[in-house]
């Protein structure tokens, strides 16, 4: 692998990077902090936002971690808040694959916004695709362990006064979803992700819509088959 | 703080492995060695639209429209990342101008 070709793709992935550069920092400094006014030493935000990188999930590691100890529940907890990795994982089946010894990182990394950038970025022909994904995948790791260590460092001496700063993440998604939305042909799937989960964000609250909401998404979208693949078109 | 090093190692290992588990196991049970089914690679192919859509929403699971403030910094912030997105079609400035929006209206208005 030549290092040209490595050098390329790192500055075709950095700049999809940026608004993630901007949110990790400043959600990682607010979780290390979260962390180091919960008792614990910056050795905990370090090691756990390297090794579970998932950023919902840490903050909910915190109240595991503060309460009885229970690790059956901590790993029942975990695959319910994680759940939509699998709606990832089905989606990124092809896109991750002939990646050669960098798959297995480009999963263990598969956090949301990893995700997002992967599986909508175009690619330029002339850019590796594995080192893309693989650079967006450890840049997003990078930002997210450097905030939550420098949170637990700095902890009860700063002030903290970034109110907001987290809609970061939400107009990436945004961008994202109308990004692909002008670059598909049928918009049915689309529709359908942002209508069933609002309905069950309604129905069930925030609590407890994510299952809902996947299931809800698998029978329409089963149900739908049909008519989303016409007849005689490759799937 | 209640609990001994060695049990909170093991809560954090837990959620590690809930991790790890709910992002391999799709490829561990659909490997490029044997033929997916044809039923997951039609999911494969309409399922990431819909992932982004449940994404877009889920970001707004904490807002309610009922009660504080009604959502309105929410709701304003997304209107304008769509226009301006929509007008420029730059990616970062779309993005930069409804987080201020949005940083704006919490601190300043609401």
């Amino acid at each position: 692998m030549s290092q040209k070709k490595i050098k390329k793709a790192l500055s075709a992935a950095f700049p999809y990077t940026v608004p993630i550069f901007a949110g990790f920092l400043f959600l990682g400094i607010a979780y290390g902090i979260y962390m180091n006014t919960s008792g614990f030493s910056a050795l905990y935000p370090f090691g756990m936002s390297a090794t579970i990188f998932a950023g919902s999930m840490e903050f909910v590691a915190v109240n595991l971690l503060l309460g009885a100890f229970d690790p059956l529940r901590a790993f029942a907890l975990t695959l319910i808040v994680n759940a939509r990795h699998l709606f990832y994982g089905i989606s990124m089946l092809d896109r991750y694959n002939g990646t050669g010894r960098k798959k297995g990182y480009l999963i263990f990394g598969m956090c949301d916004e990893s995700f997002s950038i992967n599986c909508s970025a175009t690619i330029p022909p002339d850019v590796d695709k594995g080192w893309f994904m693989f650079f967006v995948t450890l840049l997003n790791h990078l930002y997210w362990v450097c905030g939550a260590t420098l949170g637990g460092i700095l902890g009860p001496f700063v002030r903290f006064d970034t109110k907001g700063i987290s809609f970061v993440m939400t107009a990436l998604f945004i961008v994202i979803f109308l990004e692909q939305w002008l670059k598909e042909k049928r918009h049915q799937s689309a529709m359908l992700g942002l209508g069933v989960t609002a309905l069950c964000l309604v129905i069930f609250g925030g609590q407890n819509f994510v299952i809902p909401s996947m299931l809800g998404i698998l029978v329409c979208l089963s149900l739908l088959k049909k008519s989303l693949v016409p007849e005689g078109e490759e799937v | 703080m209640t609990m001994t090093l060695a049990e909170r190692l093991v809560t954090i290992g837990m959620v590690i492995l809930g991790t790890v588990t709910t992002r391999f196991l799709p490829f561990l049970l659909f490997p490029p060695s044997r033929p997916t089914p044809q039923y997951i690679r039609y999911l494969g192919k309409v399922l990431p639209s819909a992932a982004l859509g449940f994404l877009v929403v889920y970001c707004f699971k904490n807002v309610s429209l009922l009660t504080g403030n009604h959502g309105i910094p929410e709701l304003t912030a997304t209107a304008v990342v769509i226009a301006l997105h929509l007008w420029k079609r730059q990616m970062l400035l779309s993005i930069a101008g409804g987080t201020v929006v949005y940083m704006l209206l919490v601190q300043y208005v609401f």
